[in-house]
């Protein structure tokens, strides 16, 4: 810039400096216009305007194996000739909880959206960017504590219950033969009967005779006792945390750590080990919500051993299951909420249990006993039926499903804590720390939530 | 200076207020535009593109660093610097940037010798060269995900591979998933795996190019095989040396994809004893949804990086001036040599 005057040339920088940054300005407010509406991928031509025989395309978003399969979605399409149904499956929970939360706000989600009972609180707290799902042809249809959780203060229901996860204990029979327990799921029902001491009882009878684990690690089994606590870690009315001072909390904690001491095989559930421990009965039991079933056949294809007892120490339990919503700023919020209503309804609920081992929490689904069965037992050989040399593995999961008497308060921070309860747990089980050691870490990480 | 450039005909400052440009052509007009703002024209699209893309992220960052935010409502409480003063008093923090070091150590440095020894070999009149540099670049092709799998599954406590064979040995089995240096060790592995074949490449190129008449000389001299490679080789590749250094440290502080594929949870064991920087920032963000918190986490990232990169580039510079290959250029005198009156 040689050929300019100082004082020019400074004037004329500023000028440029300013036409930069507007330049710059104008830029990323294209960006985020463009971000803004390509949440809305196929905008309706108006709110009112979506006639019922309009040619329209929903999306439903599912994880892992939810049963929805084309089949079952073409059969939505054969019965409404307009719509076209077209499924996304994510490959698991947490996938889809990041995706959920990311494009909740911002728009992108699809026209029904599943979500899963250990992120539901946290969804809970954006209720109102959901539809309402309260409809007449929906009530009673679920166990009553399945809608509880997903209604929120309003009375709003804004998940409807897809499967739930009623705990049963499947115990490998070789292993119970060789230790002298009986092997009839019958009696190994009436054996387990009781409380928690009871099972831990037995356990250590198997230990003495020889045994080799009881369960397969304290994680697994705390979760089986802490879900029968009503309010483990916070406080329902306020959501504070009131675990460090939760007397039960503290003795369940005590309990597994007692235990796994002498019988557990000290597996982290879901590690590389834990697979391998299936396949090699290293354990004796282990607590099994029905869609467990699947993951112990997977792991051990070549076993016949794994047997279910119509039994869970405490009564009932249940862990996980998933829920359908429908976010509100979807382009076609009524079609998806009928849809929404099509899929969870009892006769569709039967079809994914066949499909993917999905147990249903609808209320006319449970009672049907024959088509459980039926369910359990259709497929590819070995159907889960012959592979747990069982035929009543749909009465036995309904039992479970009809003993479960405590719905846990779980709030937004639950996941986290949870979290940090099976770290300490861990830390006892591969030996780094002692239990009195590992609890008080877990305290400070508590204190450190929120 | 400027008087020996100014065109004559310039207009005057009355001229000029005036709006009579009689004197200055449109053409005349164009080139004078043409000289004064051209420059920035050239550069301006890499600093658009920049401002979008680089400046206005980082900003944006350290906005939502000061503040309570909520993505999904989109919407944030000014909170100050609390989010960092949490952050710096987290344990875990501090232990995520151990094991970061920590890692980065047990990977970075054997990974350089063997590389260098491997680069060394194919430097040699081998058979079939090309098949044998193609082969150490294979395991860059495998997906990182996909070599974590394989390894986590060989680095099993209890039915893995590796205690396995420890076992036939009569070696008592490690516990890869419970202790600290262990579980790097077999982080670092994973990395070694992928990178020192590639790095092994870069330095092979570096070797190359060396004039082969050094070595003549060298061994005309008397010196061995291992004296020309300390004397001659590894003077002649120290700038390439210095950029795989540089590219390895930036990699091994951002070290992620290994460490959260090494157990099922992704979150860096149970006493975090593999938990990395970029695990942390992430588990804060898209694990507990703390957006504020994960913003200074990122910032203060973005400060470490920044420090490190300042000390490398100031042993760079000793190295590289040090070096007798590479002289360092100083443009800075160049100017005052020509206008010194």
């Amino acid at each position: 810039m040689h050929l300019l005057h100082k004082g020019v040339n400074v004037s004329l920088s500023r000028r440029n400096k300013t036409a930069g940054i507007a330049a710059g300005a104008a830029v990323f407010a294209l960006s985020v216009a463009a971000c803004s509406s390509s949440g809305d991928a196929n905008p309706s031509d108006s709110a009112s305007g979506s006639t019922s025989d309009e040619q329209i395309t929903l999306t439903v978003a599912t994880f892992n194996d939810f049963g929805y399969t084309q089949d079952l979605l073409d059969e939505y399409t054969a019965l409404h000739p307009n719509i076209t149904v077209v499924p996304t499956v994510a490959a698991t929970s947490n996938d889809a909880r990041t995706n959920y939360f990311a494009k909740l706000g911002a728009g992108g989600l699809a026209d029904v959206e599943a979500i899963e009972v250990d992120w539901l609180p946290e969804v809970m707290q954006y209720s109102d960017m959901l539809a309402d799902l309260t409809s007449d042809d929906t009530t009673g249809r679920w166990l009553d504590w399945k809608t509880a959780a997903a209604t929120d203060a309003d009375g709003r229901l804004i998940g409807y219950g897809t499967d739930i996860g009623p705990e049963a204990v499947c115990y490998n029979a070789d292993l119970f033969a060789a230790a002298g327990l009986p092997t009839d799921p019958t009696e190994v029902a009436s054996l387990l009967k009781g409380g928690w001491d009871t099972y831990f009882q037995v356990g250590q009878q198997y230990m003495d005779a020889g045994g080799n684990a009881w369960f397969d690690g304290a994680g697994a089994t705390y979760q089986g006792m802490i879900n029968q606590v009503a309010a483990a870690y916070e406080d329902p009315d306020t959501g504070a945390l009131t675990v460090a001072d939760n007397a039960e909390v503290k003795d369940i904690y005590d309990q597994v750590t007692t235990a796994a001491s002498t019988m557990s095989a000290h597996l982290s559930q879901w590690s590389d080990d834990w697979y391998a421990a299936l396949a090699n009965n290293e354990f004796a039991t282990m607590l099994c919500p029905g869609w467990m079933l699947g993951v112990i056949q997977g792991a051990a294809p070549d076993t016949t051993s794994w047997n279910v007892a119509d039994v869970f120490p405490g009564g009932g339990g249940n862990w996980g299951g998933s829920y359908l919503t429908v976010p509100a700023n979807g382009a076609h919020v009524e079609e998806a909420k009928a849809l929404a209503d099509w899929l969870t309804a009892p006769e569709q609920q039967l079809k994914a249990l066949a499909n993917a081992g999905t147990f249903p929490s609808q209320v006319d689904a449970l009672s049907d006993e024959a088509s459980l069965n039926a369910a359990f037992a259709s497929g590819d050989e070995p159907t889960k039926a012959t592979y747990f040399n069982s035929d009543t593995l749909g009465t036995i999961f309904s039992n479970r499903a009809n003993a479960i008497t405590v719905s846990p308060f779980k709030g937004a921070l639950y996941f986290q804590v949870n979290d940090a309860m099976q770290n300490a747990l861990t830390r006892v089980e591969d030996g780094s720390q002692d239990a009195t050691t590992s609890w008080n870490q877990f305290l400070t990480e508590v204190s450190a939530i929120g | 200076m400027s008087s020996t450039l100014t065109k004559p005909d310039r207009p005057t400052e009355e001229q000029r207020r005036a709006g009579g440009n009689a004197k200055l052509t449109w053409r005349q007009r164009r080139g004078h535009w043409d000289v004064k703002y051209s420059p920035y024209l050239y550069i301006a699209p890499f600093f658009l593109v920049f401002a979008v893309t680089g400046l206005f992220p980082i900003l944006y960052t350290a906005f939502i660093s000061t503040q309570d935010w909520d993505l999904v409502r989109n919407t944030g409480s000014y909170v100050g610097f609390e989010h960092f003063a949490w952050v710096l008093q987290d344990r875990e923090f501090w232990i995520a940037l151990r094991n970061t070091f920590s890692i980065f150590l047990f990977s970075s440095v054997p990974q350089i010798i063997v590389a260098t020894v491997i680069a060394a070999m194919l430097d040699q009149n081998l058979r079939a060269k090309t098949f044998w540099r193609m082969g150490v670049l294979l395991p860059y092709v495998v997906a990182p995900v996909a070599v974590s799998l394989i390894f986590s599954n060989m680095f099993g406590d209890k039915s893995g591979l590796v205690n396995t064979l420890l076992g036939d040995i009569g070696i008592n089995p490690i516990l890869w998933h419970t202790d600290v240096i262990p579980s790097h060790i077999a982080i670092a592995t994973m990395v070694n795996f992928r990178w020192t074949g590639y790095n092994a490449l870069i330095l092979l190129a570096a070797m190359q190019a060396i004039p082969r008449d050094l070595f003549e000389a060298a061994a005309i001299d008397g010196a061995g095989a291992m004296r020309r490679f300390w004397s001659v080789t590894i003077p002649q590749i120290r700038p390439t040396m210095v950029f795989v250094i540089i590219t390895s440290t930036i990699g091994g502080l951002q070290i992620f994809d290994e460490p959260r594929m090494y157990d099922t949870f992704g979150l860096g064991g149970a006493n975090k004893q593999w938990l990395t920087i970029t695990m942390y920032l992430y588990n804060t963000g898209w694990g507990k949804f703390n957006f504020g918190r994960a913003a200074a986490v990122a910032w203060i990232l973005f400060l470490i990086i920044v420090s490190i990169s300042l000390v490398n580039f100031f042993l760079t510079q000793r190295l590289i001036a040090s070096d007798t290959v590479a002289k360092k250029v100083k443009p800075k005198r160049v100017k005052a040599s020509k206008g010194g009156k």
